[in-house]
C-alpha cells in the first residue's frame, strides 16, 4: 500500500527531509548494488531505488527491496558521491511505518522460533519492520 | 549478553580478571535499542543509547566498554550524533528529567580496541599458544561500517587477526570476513540468513579455516544456528567469540562455555590438543 502524505509533497522531498541526504548527487554508478550483500535478491536494486525516487516514482514503496536492506552500510561506506543509500532505505520504511503497517506479526512467528532467537535478533527486527 | 551470549560475558570478565582489568558493570543499564536509529526527525530512538552514557556519566567515570558490535555501533553513532549537533543533544536533554544532562564527554570504545591499546596483544601473558588451530576472523558490519565508528579499515581490518596471531593461532584472510550475514532477517527472512551463512562459511572453509572467531552475539547465531538448515551443503564450522580463545590461550580454567555453541567446538579443540 502507498501511503498518501500529501498532494504537493514530492517523495523526493520526503526523502530528503527523513534521510537527511542529497538525492541528486547520485550519479547513477551502481557501486552500491555491486557491493550490497543482498542486491542479488532484491527486485529493485539499491542504485535503482535512488533512480524511482529522482523520478518520483511513489511506487517504490511496493519493493520488496526496502524491506531486504539489513542497514549494513557497505553502500554507504563505498559511495563515491557520499549519499548514504542506508538512510534513504531507512526513509522509505518509515514512510510505511508510520502509517501503522507492520511488516511483521509478532503473533505470526511461531513458537519455536520464539523459544531459539536470541533477544537480540527479535529487538533489532522489531526496530526495523514494526511502528 | 546476559541469556544466550552469556560465554560470551562470563569469557570476558575472566580475561579481564587475568590481565588486571578491572570492568565494573553500569548498575542501572537499559538495552540500546541494538540499530541505530537512522532518520533525521527520529530523537525518540536516540534516548536508550544516550541514556547509557548518561549512567557512565553519573558515576564519574568517561569511558564504556562494550562486547556486542550491535551495542558499540549504536552507542557511537548516537554519541557522535548529538557530540556533532549541540540542538539535538539540548532538545534531547530538555525531555529527559529524572536523569542528569549529557554533556558529551563520555568516550565509547569496543573490547578489542582496549585490548590492543591499554594491554597491546603482543603483551598477552599467553600460556597455550593455539599453535595447529587455523582460525579466520569474522568482522560483520557493525564494527566497521559507517566509516565515522571503525575500529579499523573498514574494507580490510586487522585487528582480530593481529590478536589471534598474538594468541598462535594460523590466521587466514578471506573475502567475506567483512561481509553483511543477514542480521535481524533470521527473523522473517531465514533462507536470506541462511544463504549468506553458506557463503560467508564456504569462503573461509575453501580457505582452510578449521573456526570463525567474531563478536557479535547476532552474528554467531546465524553463523551458528543457521548451519542447522545447512548440513547438507556444509561441514561444520565451529563459531567461537574472540574472547574464547582468549581465554584458552590464557590458561584460564573454568567453563568457557564451548558448550553453549550449535557448533561443538570441543572435539576439534581435543584434536588439536588445545582441551583436555
Amino acid at each position: 500500500m502507498i501511503p498518501k502524505i500529501s498532494e504537493d509533497t514530492t517523495l523526493l522531498e520526503k526523502v530528503e527531509e527523513l534521510s537527511g541526504e542529497k538525492i541528486y548527487s547520485c550519479h547513477k554508478c551502481g557501486k552500491c548494488s555491486a557491493g550490497c550483500p543482498i542486491g542479488v535478491i532484491m527486485d529493485v536494486r539499491p542504485h535503482q531505488v535512488i533512480e524511482r525516487i529522482q523520478a518520483d516514482d511513489w511506487s517504490v514503496l511496493e519493493c520488496k527491496s526496502i524491506w531486504l536492506c539489513a542497514s549494513c552500510f557497505q553502500c554507504a561506506v563505498r559511495c563515491p558521491k557520499d549519499v548514504d543509500l542506508t538512510k534513504v532505505m531507512e526513509a522509505l520504511r518509515l514512510l510505511i511505518l508510520r502509517t501503522n503497517v507492520d511488516q511483521v506479526q509478532i503473533s505470526e512467528i511461531n513458537k519455536e522460533d520464539l523459544e531459539e532467537l536470541p533477544p537480540v535478533a527479535l529487538v533489532s527486527n522489531f526496530r526495523k519492520s514494526t511502528g | 549478553m546476559k541469556s544466550t551470549a552469556k560465554n560470551f560475558e562470563d569469557t570476558t570478565i575472566e580475561v579481564s580478571k587475568a590481565l588486571g582489568i578491572e570492568l565494573l558493570e553500569l548498575p542501572r543499564w537499559n538495552c540500546c535499542g541494538t540499530v541505530y536509529s537512522l532518520a533525521s526527525d527520529d530523537l525518540i530512538h536516540q534516548l536508550a543509547p544516550i541514556r547509557n552514557l548518561i549512567r557512565v556519566q553519573e558515576m564519574g567515570y568517561d569511558t564504556v566498554t562494550t562486547l556486542c558490535s550491535m551495542c558499540y555501533n549504536t552507542l557511537e553513532q548516537a554519541n557522535q550524533l548529538v557530540k556533532n549537533d549541540p540542538e539535538k543533544l539540548e532538545k534531547m536533554n530538555s525531555f529527559m528529567d529524572s536523569e542528569e544532562d549529557y554533556k558529551g564527554d563520555v568516550t565509547v570504545i569496543h573490547y578489542l580496541t582496549l585490548l590492543k591499546e591499554e594491554i597491546g596483544f603482543e603483551n598477552l601473558p599467553v600460556e597455550h599458544p593455539l599453535t595447529g588451530l587455523t582460525a579466520v576472523p569474522y568482522y560483520g558490519c557493525l564494527l566497521l561500517r559507517p566509516e565515522e565508528v571503525s575500529i579499523d579499515n573498514p574494507e580490510n581490518p586487522t585487528i582480530m587477526a593481529e590478536l589471534l596471531a598474538a594468541l598462535g593461532a594460523h590466521v587466514v584472510d578471506h573475502p567475506y570476513k567483512l561481509e553483511c550475514c543477514g542480521s535481524y532477517h533470521t527473523v522473517d527472512y531465514k533462507e536470506v540468513v541462511c544463504e549468506k551463512t553458506y557463503s560467508i562459511l564456504s569462503s573461509a572453509q575453501n580457505r582452510g579455516a578449521e573456526v570463525v572467531v567474531l563478536s557479535c552475539p547476532l552474528c554467531e547465531f546465524n553463523l551458528d544456528v543457521r548451519q542447522k538448515d545447512l548440513e547438507k551443503e556444509l561441514a561444520p564450522m565451529p563459531i567461537l567469540y574472540f574472547t574464547q580463545l582468549l581465554a584458552l590461550s590464557l590458561g584460564l580454567d573454568g567453563n568457557l562455555g564451548f558448550d553453549s555453541h550449535y557448533v561443538n567446538p570441543e572435539p576439534l579443540l581435543r584434536k588439536k590438543g588445545l582441551l583436555r
